[in-house]
């Protein structure tokens, strides 16, 4: 899929809607209004953005609990979202969820999930499915580069090189683990080198352009698509805020994060557009007050929503529906 | 008396310790320079340095392996787990490794070893994050299991598990870590496997560990307003389990009320029950009853975390249950 001037203007309202969403999070979790533990994607949005821009609408994606973006961007609506990390029954998974556990099956979006590292066997797994039903879409399996350290990934890659699985394993190395910089986890520092290992296909990324995301991945799911096997993407990223919102990031420096901000992907893509005359001032006023309007729009509509009813306890545990729980 | 809060009660059981012997040493996510996840070593890498307070990736199978390693070899390692949630993916090392290496070696490899951090839930964090694994640890026989509820039992307790010369999981809660205490300058230790009696009573036995003893506290306190006499144990300990002061405690008050935070299915109050029945059948005047948490996971939303857990409003129900006292 080349990059057209319509994918230049679908990132930059796709990031803003990404951005000012997480900002509005941010803002509604210091209002208690969202509870639990909170993970912002600001900074990040070049990897979903450039990832989702190369593949289809039937690829599958899974990725850990910073996921709000991969949802939006998978084409969830920021109202089932926001219901979500709200905790409203009108949420994409029913509020039962919460921010780290959106799901999506309409979206084919997998989910987010909560233990480090537990979405890399199960990316792997969706990919089976896909090869065993012989279709030819492609798993998109996002990882952080701290969920490198887990074993299980050592395993899942050995397998789904040995089995050919169309999964692309994108790691967001956003340099920090919790506090954790990747330096302080390893001697090999290029995260990309443990593909190697297995001779998967690996590379790295600049993870603040959505141009070499989108290339990257682009030559990934193709390969992928014609049963040639997985790859591995190091996209190099950062996140602006803290790990989760009680985390003040005191481990890094305020240059560091002035580094990477003056690479701002949603800057720099409204550059190239400008440049290119994709659109002009009054399209960029145009998509940033439909982005507010939207966020507003899903605030207003969590708002309004109901939380679960209690009797929604029981509901969703097993698929069977009279499943005898234990009542006393 | 001084009061400490449950985290610093926990800092000063691995300090003291650590200072008296060269071989212990603490690692785990975020303990060192981080100063603790939920700040619980703070301070201590400072003090002990790197070689002691030691920073791991997120790889718990291969750090609890790791541990179980040093403990066969001479050390004594403390382990953190960011919360037991996690300690899942090493599980293995723990209960095929840690737990038996004693008996398949002959008795010629123990393994002292501490594996800590948070149990259970901590509010809307969801099915993963909410989990309290108290009765999987306790249920595999060659492991302790420690769960304290105060800041005074958590450091006598962690330091007796420290020098134990077996395999020790200490539960704890992000929920606990900023509750204050009485604990006392001098140095105590408080024997694992001991129940306590934390408030006499006549009229019906409540029974619990961990944090659920803030709600059997706060049921006992609104039974006392009704004129109901509640006698509160905590277990601390739940591998082993003083069943003596239960069973001496229920031949009293003739009533009991389990209340724990984990599922309802093969769990402590299951156990106990079973022992009551067996050796104290002939002194219940009435069912033995039990608070558990819903027998669903934990998910997020307010309405059902608060329907799930137990409550001081579900031990008071109980309560007047036993006692045959229509509410
Ligand atoms: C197995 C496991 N261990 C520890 C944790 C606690 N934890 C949650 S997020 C996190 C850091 C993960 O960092 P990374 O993979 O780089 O993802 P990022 O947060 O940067 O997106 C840790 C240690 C967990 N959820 N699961
Ligand atoms: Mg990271």
């Amino acid at each position: 899929m080349p990059v057209t001037k319509e994918t230049y203007l679908y990132w930059y309202e796709s990031m803003l809607l990404m951005r000012r969403f997480e900002e509005k999070s941010g803002q509604l979790y210091g209002q208690q209004k969202i509870r639990g533990f909170c993970h912002l994607y600001i900074g990040q949005e070049a990897v979903v953005a450039g990832t989702i821009s190369a593949i289809r609408q039937e690829d599958p994606i899974i990725t850990a609990y910073r996921d709000h973006a991969h949802a939006l961007g998978k084409g969830v609506s920021a109202r089932a979202v926001m219901a979500e990390l709200y905790g409203k029954a009108t949420g994409c998974s029913k509020g039962k969820g919460g921010s780290m556990h959106l799901f999506s099956k309409e979206h084919y979006f997998f989910g987010g999930h909560g233990i480090v590292g537990g979405q890399i066997p199960l990316g792997a797994g969706i990919a089976f499915a896909e090869q065993y039903k012989g279709t030819d879409n492609v798993c998109i399996c996002y990882l952080g580069d701290g969920a490198v350290r887990q074993g299980a990934l050592n395993e899942t890659f050995n397998m789904a090189m040995l089995w050919k699985l169309p999964v692309v394993f994108v790691c967001e190395n956003n340099g920090y683990a919790m506090g954790t910089s990747v330096q302080r986890t390893t001697n090999v520092t290029d995260i990309y080198k443990i593909g190697l290992a297995y001779d998967m296909p690996s590379e790295p990324v600049d993870g603040m352009s959505c141009e070499s995301v989108h290339e990257a991945m682009d030559r990934a799911v193709r390969r992928a698509r014609k049963g040639e096997g997985p790859t591995f993407l190091e996209m190099r990223t950062y996140r602006y805020k803290g790990h989760s919102m009680s985390d003040p990031a005191r481990y890094r420096t305020k240059e560091e994060v002035e580094e990477y901000k003056a690479k701002d992907p949603i800057e720099i893509v409204k550059n190239t557009i400008l440049e290119k005359k994709y659109a002009d001032e009054a399209w960029f006023e145009e998509i940033a007050a439909k982005v507010k309007e939207e966020v507003e729009d899903s605030v207003k509509f969590a708002e309004e929503s109901p939380f679960p009813d209690a009797d929604e306890l029981y509901k969703d545990v097993y698929a069977q529906e009279d499943y005898p729980f234990i009542l006393d | 008396m001084r009061t400490i809060q449950f985290r610093e009660a926990l800092r000063e059981a691995m300090s003291e310790e650590m200072r008296k012997d060269e071989s212990i040493f603490l690692m785990g996510e975020e303990v060192a320079e981080y100063n603790g996840a939920y700040k619980v070593s703070q301070g201590m890498m400072d003090e002990f340095g790197a070689k002691r307070v030691i920073d791991t990736p997120i790889s718990e199978l291969g750090f609890a392996g790791i541990g179980v390693g040093a403990a066969m070899n001479g050390l004594r390692p403390i382990v953190e787990f960011m919360t037991f949630n996690f300690s899942l993916v090493a599980i293995d090392q723990v209960v095929n490794g840690a737990s038996k290496m004693l008996q398949m070696s002959g008795g010629q490899f123990p393994v002292p070893i501490v594996f800590r951090g948070p149990t259970g839930n901590a509010g809307q964090l969801g099915a993963q994050h909410s989990q309290s694994f108290e009765s999987w640890y306790a249920n595999c026989p060659g492991l302790k299991v420690v769960v304290p509820s105060n800041p005074y039992d958590a450091k006598g307790l962690l330091k007796s598990a420290i020098i134990d010369p077996d395999p020790v999981i200490f539960m704890e809660s992000e929920l606990m870590y900023g509750d204050k205490g009485e604990v006392p300058e001098d140095e105590y230790y408080i024997e694992l496997g001991q129940a306590h009696v934390d408030q006499e009573g006549t009229d019906v036995t409540l029974v619990g560990f961990g944090k659920i003893m803030k709600v059997v506290h706060a049921a006992a306190q609104e039974l006392a307003k009704e004129d109901i006499s509640a006698e509160v144990i905590d277990l601390r300990t739940v591998r082993p389990i003083d069943y003596a002061t239960v069973l001496e405690s229920v031949k009293k008050t003739n009533r009991l009320v389990l209340v724990e935070e984990a599922w309802p299915l093969a769990n402590f109050s299951t156990d106990i029950a079973f022992r009551v029945q067996k050796d104290a059948f002939d002194y219940l005047d009435a069912p033995v009853l039990r608070i558990n948490s819903a027998d669903t996971p934990l998910a997020y939303a307010p309405t059902l975390v608060q329907a799930a857990l137990p409550s001081a409003e579900k031990v008071i129900k109980a309560v007047k249950e036993v006692m045959y006292i229509k509410s």
